[in-house]
């Protein structure tokens, strides 16, 4: 127990970095909306700038709301990140190339 | 008002149930009777019920372990002998809605009942001792996790009174699993003692991998961890990765049963094989989740009892990390002939194939361990040796499986059941009595007695090849698995032997029972008493404290200058340290994850029965318990240093003692 005191050491955005971050998130959200309202993309199209804003914004929250950096004391953080990124993209896309490979071998679409 | 629930339910019907129920009855009255003749429920709500040390817990769990073991060989030796019997005219005693629901519970209760409580209670004992830490990260989550495995059991075991388990094996394949195949609450069991268990587990994960990376002795860094703390440090992040996926698999299947949704079935756009993939994306990984912890019981036991250093530690630990992240992608190799096509069989064949090569590497760097060692064949060194060559053939014949062509032909028959039972008896189980045996003075006192132990490994061995290397023939020979009656004459000399084996692994688990029964009788002969907390001369931390350990484990913290400094110094002959003494600042007991556990065992069996004010009534109960525990800010306090030097004291009069008797 006696370790689990260490000082607190996350480190803390700046006003200046929660005000970019702030309105990088918007303009992300209003992208978003705007992508799929007002009908200027065809829908496959619609479909994938929304997976990449969503990408986007993800990464925005990490780095201005979640500190996320290369510096030495996030190092943890960052690996951590990477590898569930990695597991995820492993997973899903896994799952996705197993599921359509059948598809096609068992002609079930 | 009780959703399905009616006296229907209770199987009065099925003899071998009313006896079974008597049975549990009786003993379960006897156990508190007995604790309630000698006076000990004060005794036991506060020294373990309401514990959060890390060691109390780890007891707890591998006691769990033990009992489920019982009821999992109970299932096993009952679907031997109605094998054994139920040949041609004969429908034998068992019939098939009764012997569906006992495969379906073997496989669950050992795998999620057995030897994760198993592991986790190693995990518990060993881990924070390895690295010198006092307790956990997050005590209170060790025991709410404890609290989450116990209910999970519980639950499992209640169906056997109280309506019925599962009878679609044990990871509940879909399109059967549904409402429209299985309209009982059989399934409702199975997933919600799994999900509420699966709850404590991923939190044992988080808790245990914050410990490892923040809570080492000073000094010890990644290289100089012990190879156990290394392999617990690999099942974690297994555990976190993995599990989140089986929790999703479960909802969406209860969503399909609860709520009417079309994930899982055949109509309405449900697609039956991504479940499949689904839980084998957990199921895989979980395989290594139990199996990297046996290795690291296996190194630990190994270098100590060979007085030598493991042989190639970077290798050990390379080999555990490189096998912990290619078992995320293996998963397809347990649906070949589900019919994905060749690209997708072949990558995933290849990548079986692979994940072998490390797994070999460790058996060489124990075998050049123990060689040219001065090896002492105690028990735990029987286990591990009797491992190296059953786990070998088992590797092998899951190399054979990982070609998809063969699988063609194994896949589900016999030759799998042969296959799986090799890695994870010869692995798993034999890993976890050797780490029982290695570890039991440290947490007792006490050693556990040697020829009972040998006794149980000859047992459970030999009955190992009876009951297995059969089924490896009748594999071959076409039978599939969870049959439960057959014509041909050719699979029944097989299976006659098969039950043969059953009956002599439960001679083994006499003797295991035996064994602890003759090492409580001699606890105080001074052979099998444990005076110095080194008992085996071992090389790791946890061997440099007293046995059993003080609740906050170490007077001081150790500095770490290396693999094995525990080890080095003693060649040195510098075992006392002499620094000041300080307080110790340690976690209060609480109650909060027993009432946790309480309220999720009410949430759990309210849904199971769609009893839904008592579903609710649990949930509630969940929230404000975390509210009451979050808002309590008296959860610590300090150990004065009168009472770490009285404790020191003790221990060096003990080891004095010990001297003096040599």
């Amino acid at each position: 127990m006696a370790q689990a005191h260490t000082t607190h050491d996350g480190s803390h955005g700046s006003y200046q970095s929660y005000i970019i971050g702030f309105v990088l998130a918007v303009v992300l959200t209003v992208a978003s909306f705007a992508a799929v309202m007002t009908h200027a993309l065809a829908p496959g199209m619609a479909l994938a700038a929304l997976g990449v804003l969503a990408v986007v914004q993800i990464v925005v929250h990490l780095v201005f709301f979640l500190h996320m950096n290369t510096s030495n004391e996030q190092s943890w953080n960052l690996m951590c990140f990477i590898f569930a990124a990695v597991s995820v993209i492993v997973i899903i896309g896994g799952t996705l190339f197993i599921m359509h490979d059948t598809a096609i071998n068992m002609m079930s679409r | 008002m009780l959703g399905k629930l009616s006296l229907s339910a209770i199987p009065f019907d099925v003899p071998i149930l009313v006896g079974t129920f008597l049975g549990v009855a009786v003993i379960g009255l006897a156990v508190l009777g007995a604790v309630t003749y000698f006076g000990k429920w004060g005794y036991l709500w506060r020294e373990w019920l309401t514990t959060v040390d890390h060691k109390r817990l780890a007891v707890m769990y591998i006691i769990l372990a033990i009992v489920m073991l019982f009821r999992g060989f109970a299932d096993a030796i009952m679907m031997r002998t109605q094998l054994a019997l139920a040949y041609a005219g004969n429908p034998g005693y068992l019939p098939p809605h009764h012997y569906d629901q006992i495969f379906s519970a073997h496989g669950t209760i050992m795998i999620f009942f057995m030897a994760m409580a198993f592991m986790t209670g190693l995990l518990n004992l060993v881990v924070p001792l390895q690295i010198g830490a006092r307790d956990v990260a997050f005590p209170f989550l060790n025991s709410l996790s404890f609290y989450m495995t116990l209910v999970g059991a519980l639950l499992i075991n209640l169906s056997l009174f109280i309506g019925e388990f599962a009878q679609c094996g044990w990871l509940v394949y879909p399109p059967l699993s549904e409402m429209q195949f299985s309209p009982g609450v059989g399934v409702d069991y199975y997933i919600w003692a799994v999900q509420i268990s699966g709850v404590g587990t991923l939190l044992t994960g988080v808790n245990f991998f914050t410990t490892i990376v923040k809570m080492r002795a000073p000094g010890m860094g990644w290289m100089q961890m012990p190879v156990f703390t290394w392999t617990a440090f690999c099942t974690t992040v297994l555990i976190m990765v993995s599990f989140p996926v089986l929790t999703v698999t479960l909802a969406l299947l209860s969503l399909d049963r609860y709520l009417g949704m079309h994930f899982f079935t055949n109509d309405a756009g449900g697609n039956v094989m991504l479940y499949l993939s689904m839980i084998w994306t957990w199921g895989h990984p979980e395989v290594y989740i139990l199996v990297i912890p046996a290795f690291g019981v296996f190194s630990e036991v190994t270098s100590t009892f060979s007085r030598k250093p493991l042989f190639g530690y970077n290798t050990m630990v390379y080999a555990t990390c490189s096998i912990m992240v290619l078992s995320f992608v293996v998963w397809v190799h347990h649906f070949f002939t589900m019919g994905a096509g060749a690209n997708v069989n072949t990558f995933f064949g290849i990548m079986t194939m692979v994940i072998a090569v490390p797994t070999g590497v460790k058996i060489f760097n124990w075998l050049f361990t123990m060689y040219k060692g001065r090896v002492e064949f105690t028990a735990p060194m029987y286990w591990t040796i009797g491992f190296m060559i059953t786990f070998s053939i088992g590797g092998m014949t899951g190399v054979m499986m990982a070609m998809p062509a063969a699988d063609w032909i194994l896949h589900n028959s016999l030759f799998l059941i042969a296959h799986f039972h090799n890695v994870i008896i010869g692995g798993v189980y034999f890993g976890y009595i050797a780490g029982m045996g290695f570890w039991f003075p440290k947490a007792f006192g006490f050693k556990l007695n040697e020829a009972w132990g040998k006794r149980a490994f000859w047992c459970w061995f030999v009955g190992f090849y009876l009951a297995f290397v059969p089924l490896y023939v009748l594999g071959l020979e076409g039978m599939t698995r969870r049959m439960n009656h057959y014509d041909n004459p050719d699979w029944r000399p097989w299976l006659l032997i098969a039950e043969a084996g059953a009956v002599v692994i439960a001679l083994g688990i006499v003797c295991q029972l035996t064994q602890l029964y003759v090492s409580i009788r001699d606890r105080n002969l001074p052979e099998n008493l444990d005076l110095t907390g080194d008992p085996w001369g071992g090389r790791t931390l946890e061997w440099s404290i007293s046995s059993p350990p003080p609740a906050y484990n170490f007077a001081v913290i150790p500095d770490i200058h290396g693999l094995d400094t525990f080890h080095t110094e003693k060649q040195l002959g510098r075992r006392a340290h002499n620094k000041p003494l300080a307080p110790i600042h340690m976690p209060k007991n609480t109650a909060a994850g027993a009432f946790i556990g309480a309220f999720a065992f009410i949430l759990g069996f309210g849904a199971i029965w769609y009893i839904w004010w008592m579903a609710g009534l649990g949930l509630i109960g969940i929230a404000a318990t975390m509210i009451m525990r979050s808002a309590n800010r008296d959860i610590d306090y300090y150990v004065p240093v009168s009472e770490i030097e009285h404790n020191e004291e003790v221990y060096s009069r003990r080891i004095a003692a010990a001297q003096a008797a040599e």
